[in-house]
C-alpha cells in the first residue's frame, strides 16, 4: 500500500475535534544518560475511545506509560490532560489528576484478601481503625459491578493467576479516572475471562473514559480498539483508525518489515511411528481425571483449555512436581515412574513453565548462569568443579542459535525483555537435548517479532524429532502450530482433534463443555 | 601485559564489590592505631586473627545457610555441644583422633536435624533453629549437670595454643577452611546450585536441582563448621563450658551480612564474610585494648554494624 508506511500523515487531525482530546502528548522525549528511550513521541487520546499502543518490546511503550504514571519525568515535550498541563511528580499525583494505570506486573499482596487489596491505602476507617464490614461491602460492590467471578474475602494468594489479574483490574478501576491505562491485561486471561474484561472496557467507554490499551494479541486489538498508534525504536510511527487498517499493515508498521504469515508453515511431514510419550488414565484427585494421550517424535500436540481446566496441573504431574493418584506413563514404550523434576529430566523431558519469572529464571543471575542451570552436570569435571570456559562457550552458542539479544553473558536475566527471557528459558532446556518438550504458554507477554522467532524454533525442534506438547490459551496459536489438539474441560480430556477438525468453533465447543 | 590488565580488572571488580566494607575495616584500624600505638603490630594482628577464628569459621557455615535464604540460630549451642562431646570423649578414655571425629560427627548430625526439619517438614528455619538452639544448649549440661569439664589432652589444647611454622595453628585452620569454603562455593557445581536455589527456589526445583537434599547438606556444613569452632574455643579455654558460644550466631550473622551476604538469599561470598569477621574481630580487640567496658562494646558494635551495612548498601545502590 503506497503512501501508508512510515510517518504520520496527519489525516486524523481534521476529523478530530480538539475538545474530544482528553490526553494530548506532543514531542515527548526521554533520555537516560546517553540512551534515548523516546524520540519525539506523539499521542492524541480521545474521550470514550480505546486507543491501543502497539509496538515490540523495547519500542518505548513502557517508558511512555511510566511517564504518564509519574514514575519518570520527560526530558522535553508537552503533555496536556483535560486542557491543563500535566507533569505528575509521582504516581499519587497522576492518580489525583485522573489517570489510572493497571500494570502488567501483578502488584497485589498475596497475604491479604481481595477486598483489602482493592481498597489498599483507601480503606474505610474511623480514627485509624479499619471498618471491616464497610471494606468488604465496598469491595463487593465494585467487584459485582464488574461481574468478576471472585469472592472478595478470599486471600489473593489462593487465587489463580487469571483471577489475580482481574482483581488487579478491579483495583485500578475502583479509582474514578478520566484516562485508564491497561498494560497487557489479558496476558494471563483465558478467552472467557478476557470477555469479562472487554465488557468492563465497553462500560468505561460509555462513561466517556478514555482507555489506553497495550497488548500483543492482534485479533483482540482489532476487535477492541478505536484508534491504534504504532511505535518502533522509541519513535512514533503512525496512528490508524482500526476500521481503516489490517493486521498485516499493523505488523508491517510495527516490525518495519512485512510478515506474511504469523505461524511458520510445517515443512516436514509428521513422521509416522511409535509414540515417544504415552499417557494412560492419568488422574490426580480433585484436579484432573483419566487423561490419556500420546505424542510421536516430531509431532506437536496442542493442549487447549480455559483457565482452570487442569492443563498446567497435568503437565506439572507429568514432570514430577505433583504426584499422580492413578495412571501410567511410558516413554519410548517403557513404563516410567517420575517422582521429581530430576527424574523427569533424566528421562528426557523438558518443561518450559507458564511463569518464567517464578519457575523459569533466576532473575538476579547472569544470562550464562541461567542457561547452564539445567545442564550443570555437563560443565563439571570428575571432582564437581565447574568448567567455566565450557559453560561460557555453551551459553554463547545458545545465545547465537536462538538470537538472544543481550549486552553480554554476564548481564542479569532480569534486565532483558520478555521475549529474550523466554528464549533463555528455552535455551536452558535445549542444552539437555530433550526427547519431549513441554511448552506451557511459551509466548505469553512476548512481542510479535519474538513470537515469530519462538514459533520458528518450535518448528525446527519438531523437525529434528522432538516430541512437543504445546499448551496455550491463544486459539490461533494452538491451531497455527499444532498437528493435533487435545482439548480439556474441567479436568477431563474432552476431545483430541486433528486435521480439518481443528476449527476454532469445534475447539471452543469442547473447551466450554457445550457438548455432552 | 594482558596479565597485568586481567589483574587490574580483577582488582577493580574486587574494589567495587568489597570497597565499602574494606573502607570500614581500614577506618577502624586507623582509629584504633591513633588511640593506641600498640594496635598496629604483627603480634596484635595475629592476636586479632586468633580471636576472630571461632566467629569466622562459624560465619563460613552461616554464609552457606543465609545464601540459601535460610538462617541457623543454633550454631552458638552447637559450639558448646562440640566442646562438651570432645571433653566427654577424653573422660571415657578415647584418644585424640576419635574425639575429633566424634565431635565433627555430632556437628553433622545436629545440622542434619535442622536441615531435615526445615526441608522435609517445611518448617521455617528461623523457628526450627530457635527451637534447636534451646534444645542443644540444654543437652550440653546433661553430662556434667551444668558444670564445666576440664580438657587436659595435650593435642586438643595444642590446637588453640601452639604454632606451626611460626603461625598459630588456629590461623592455619581458619585459612584452610576459608579456602575450602571459598572454592566449594565459587568453583564447583555444588556452590552454583546453592546460588541458584537461593536466587529462586522454584526455578531451581523445576531445573532438576534436588532442593531438599541441598538444603540438608548445607545445614550439615553449618553444623560441622560450628563444631570446628567449638573445638577451637574449648581448646583455647582448656575446658568445655556450658555457656560457651552464647550469642555467637548473632556475630556470625553480622559477619556474613557485613560481608555482603543477602538475607533474601542468592548473594554472598566467603571473601566478604572473612572481611566481615575481621571487622568484628578488630572492634573487639581494639576496644579490649582500650579497656572499654563490655556494655559499651555492645553498643559500639551494634552501631558500627549498622553504619557499615548502610555504607555498603548505599554504595551498591549508587552503582545501579
Amino acid at each position: 500500500m503506497p503512501g501508508r508506511g512510515g510517518v504520520s500523515d496527519g489525516r486524523k487531525d481534521t476529523t478530530m475535534a480538539s475538545s474530544d482530546i482528553i490526553l494530548d502528548i506532543r514531542d515527548v522525549t526521554k533520555s537516560f544518560g546517553p540512551v534515548t528511550a523516546l524520540k519525539s513521541m506523539q499521542l492524541q487520546v480521545r474521550r470514550g475511545r480505546v486507543h491501543t499502543i502497539l509496538g515490540e518490546n523495547g519500542a518505548g511503550k513502557s517508558t511512555l506509560m511510566k511517564i504518564l504514571a509519574g514514575v519518570y519525568q520527560p526530558t522535553s515535550g508537552s503533555i496536556v490532560l483535560d486542557g491543563t498541563p500535566y507533569a505528575p511528580a509521582d504516581p499519587q499525583e497522576a492518580a489525583r489528576a485522573g489517570l489510572t494505570i493497571v500494570f502488567q506486573e501483578l502488584s497485589l499482596c498475596n497475604n491479604l484478601t481481595v477486598a483489602e487489596n482493592i481498597l489498599a491505602t483507601r480503606e474505610p476507617a474511623t480514627a485509624g481503625f479499619i471498618n471491616d464490614r464497610a471494606l468488604v461491602a465496598k469491595a463487593a460492590a465494585l467487584v459485582g459491578e464488574l461481574h468478576l467471578p471472585v469472592d472478595v474475602t478470599q486471600q489473593v494468594g489462593d487465587l489463580s493467576v487469571a483471577q489475580r489479574q482481574l482483581v488487579e483490574i478491579a483495583k485500578g478501576l475502583s479509582i474514578e479516572a478520566k484516562v485508564v491505562i491497561l498494560d497487557e491485561p489479558t496476558s494471563s486471561l483465558s478467552d472467557s475471562e478476557a470477555e469479562i474484561l472487554f465488557g468492563i472496557i465497553e462500560k468505561l467507554k460509555r462513561r466517556g473514559v478514555a482507555v489506553i490499551y497495550i497488548s500483543h494479541r492482534m485479533e483482540e486489538i482489532m476487535r477492541l480498539s478505536d484508534d491504534i498508534t504504532v511505535v518502533r525504536d522509541g519513535s512514533y510511527i503512525a496512528t490508524r483508525e482500526s476500521q481503516d487498517t489490517t493486521i498485516e499493515e499493523l505488523i508491517a508498521l510495527m516490525v518495519g518489515r512485512d510478515m506474511n504469515e504469523i505461524y511458520p508453515a510445517r515443512d516436514v511431514a509428521v513422521p509416522a511411528g511409535t509414540p515417544v510419550l504415552e499417557v494412560k488414565g492419568l488422574s490426580r484427585d480433585s484436579e484432573f481425571e483419566n487423561i490419556s494421550f500420546d505424542v510421536r517424535a516430531g509431532e506437536i500436540l496442542g493442549f487447549f483449555g480455559l483457565v482452570g481446566s487442569g492443563r498446567s496441573e497435568v503437565m506439572n504431574t507429568l514432570f514430577g512436581i505433583k504426584r499422580a493418584s492413578a495412571g501410567h506413563v511410558a516413554i519410548d514404550g517403557a513404563a516410567v515412574a517420575i517422582a521429581s523434576p530430576a527424574d523427569a529430566i533424566v528421562k528426557g523431558i523438558a518443561f518450559v513453565t507458564e511463569n518464567r519469572k517464578e519457575e523459569g529464571l533466576v532473575l538476579s543471575h547472569s544470562v550464562s548462569s541461567n542457561i547452564s542451570m539445567v545442564g550443570l552436570k555437563k560443565f563439571s569435571n570428575l571432582f564437581g568443579f565447574l568448567r567455566q570456559g565450557r559453560e561460557r562457550e555453551a551459553a554463547n552458542d545458545e545465545v547465537a542459535r536462538l538470537a538472544i539479544k543481550t549486552a553480554s553473558l554476564e548481564t542479569q536475566a532480569g534486565a532483558l525483555s520478555g521475549g529474550n527471557q523466554q528464549k533463555i528459558v528455552l535455551a536452558k532446556w535445549l542444552l539437555t537435548r530433550p526427547k519431549i518438550l513441554i511448552l506451557d504458554e511459551p509466548t505469553r507477554g512476548v512481542d510479535v517479532g519474538a513470537k515469530f522467532e519462538i514459533y520458528k524454533i518450535i518448528r525446527k525442534l519438531a523437525a529434528e524429532g522432538t516430541a512437543i506438547l504445546l499448551i496455550s490459551s491463544e486459539l490461533p496459536e494452538v491451531i497455527g502450530m499444532s498437528d493435533r489438539i487435545a482439548v480439556m474441560h474441567e479436568g477431563r480430556l474432552s476431545a483430541t482433534l486433528s486435521g480439518t477438525d481443528r476449527t476454532p468453533e469445534k475447539i471452543m465447543t469442547f473447551a466450554t463443555g457445550s457438548t455432552s | 601485559m594482558s596479565n597485568t590488565n586481567a589483574a587490574n580488572a580483577a582488582m577493580m571488580r574486587a574494589m567495587k564489590q568489597y570497597g565499602g566494607i574494606l573502607l570500614s575495616l581500614a577506618m577502624l584500624c586507623v582509629i584504633f592505631s591513633v588511640v593506641n600505638p600498640r594496635f598496629m603490630s604483627v603480634a596484635n594482628f595475629l592476636n586479632v586473627l586468633q580471636q576472630v577464628s571461632v566467629i569466622a569459621i562459624a560465619a563460613f557455615g552461616m554464609t552457606w545457610v543465609i545464601l540459601l535464604g535460610e538462617i541457623d540460630l543454633s550454631i552458638g549451642s552447637i559450639i558448646a555441644v562440640a566442646g562438651m562431646v570432645g571433653a566427654q570423649c577424653f573422660v571415657f578414655g578415647l584418644g585424640f583422633a576419635p574425639a575429633i571425629a566424634l565431635t565433627l560427627l555430632t556437628g553433622a548430625v545436629l545440622g542434619l536435624i535442622n536441615g531435615t526439619l526445615t526441608a522435609k517438614l517445611m518448617l521455617p528455619s528461623f523457628i526450627v533453629t530457635v527451637a534447636t538452639m534451646g534444645i542443644y544448649r540444654g543437652l550440653v549440661s546433661l553430662p556434667t549437670n551444668g558444670a564445666p569439664e576440664m580438657i587436659t589432652d595435650p593435642n586438643w589444647t595444642a590446637i588453640g595454643t601452639d604454632n606451626f611454622l611460626g603461625v598459630p595453628i588456629i590461623i592455619w585452620i581458619v585459612a584452610v577452611l576459608f579456602l575450602f569454603n571459598h572454592i566449594l562455593l565459587s568453583k564447583t557445581i555444588f556452590g552454583r546450585r546453592a546460588y541458584l536455589t537461593g536466587g529462586n527456589r522454584e526455578a531451581a526445583l523445576y531445573s532438576g536441582i534436588k532442593v531438599d537434599r541441598l538444603k540438608i547438606t548445607i545445614f550439615m556444613i553449618s553444623g560441622i563448621m560450628a563444631a570446628i569452632s567449638g573445638i577451637l574455643l574449648s581448646s583455647r579455654l582448656f575446658s568445655a563450658q556450658t555457656n560457651a558460644g552464647v550469642s555467637y550466631e548473632l556475630d556470625a550473622i553480622a559477619a556474613a551480612v557485613l560481608g555482603g551476604t543477602s538475607l533474601a538469599g542468592g548473594v554472598g561470598t566467603m571473601v566478604g564474610t572473612l572481611i566481615g569477621a575481621l571487622i568484628i574481630g578488630v572492634m573487639n580487640n581494639g576496644m579490649n585494648m582500650l579497656s572499654v567496658p563490655y556494655f559499651y562494646q555492645l553498643i559500639v558494635k551494634g552501631l558500627v554494624i549498622l553504619v557499615a551495612v548502610w555504607l555498603d548498601v548505599r554504595s551498591k545502590r549508587a552503582k545501579q
